[in-house]
């Protein structure tokens, strides 16, 4: 294995989207460079720092999600936005986007978070959000460090890759 | 006969892999560690991970659903 080479290769990702939707791609892509032997580092930050609360309770939108189609009765489903206007219908979504997830063998948010905290991915906290938000940090999982922008810009000068998500 | 085998069948992306990983550290070096998956994915994605671990990918099979690596650790 090449875990703490000299040569160890480097990501940071800035997480911006709290949605279930959009939960998924940081932390596939952290929790698998980490174990690929890559010192990785997530900045959360807006909405993304709701990924950090102790309880989530993650939904997805129909709104802005114009190529969203759900699999339905053998086929797919769009979900246009004038149907973001239906009462219910994020709920909706997001809990047959759940069982979806449940029965591909797809790893929930808690999980991938657990796992990417197990594998050292380093978290920050962005310190102005939670000002911003009025979030405390006693509703943060405990690990990730508080810091802003400038903490994420020294990860990143020295990262091989930096990713926006 | 490989010294671990992972039964990651049902598993998608990116758990076959995570689980991998985690595995290996209880295979001793040269040792191998035997994965069954049947993520079509995880076909490309173990060919990846020990090209970037320095890890060798010793077998790639598939039999019928499920496809079978052996990995051998660096």
């Amino acid at each position: 294995m090449t875990d703490g080479a000299a040569n160890q290769k480097s990501m940071t990702i800035i997480v911006t989207k709290g949605t279930l939707d959009w939960a998924y791609p940081p932390f596939i892509l952290a929790t698998t460079a980490a174990a690929m032997g890559v010192n990785t580092t997530m900045f959360f930050t807006f909405y993304g720092l709701g990924l950090l609360l102790k309880k989530m309770d993650l939904k997805i939108s129909t709104l802005g999600n114009p190529a969203m189609k759900m699999p339905m009765m053998g086929m797919h489903m769009s979900m246009p936005n004038w149907m973001s206007t239906i009462p219910g219908i994020d709920s909706m979504a997001s809990s047959m986007m759940k069982n979806m997830i449940k029965k591909k063998g797809v790893a929930s948010i808690e999980e991938l978070r657990e796992m990417a905290i197990e594998a050292d991915v380093k978290m920050i906290a962005c310190q102005m959000t939670l000002d911003l938000f009025e979030i405390k940090k006693e509703d943060l999982i405990d690990g990730p460090i508080l810091g802003g922008a400038a903490t994420w810009v020294d990860n990143a000068v020295r990262s091989d890759i930096n990713l926006y998500i | 006969m490989a010294d671990k085998t992972l039964d990651a069948k049902g598993l998608n992306c990116p758990l076959p892999i995570l689980k991998t990983k985690k595995m290996l550290n209880d295979v001793p070096q040269g040792g191998t560690l035997e994965v069954l998956a049947t993520d079509p994915g995880s076909v490309a994605d173990m060919a990846s991970f020990c090209r970037t671990t320095g890890n060798e990918l010793v077998e790639s099979t598939k039999d019928g659903d499920t496809f079978r690596f052996i990995i051998k650790r660096a």
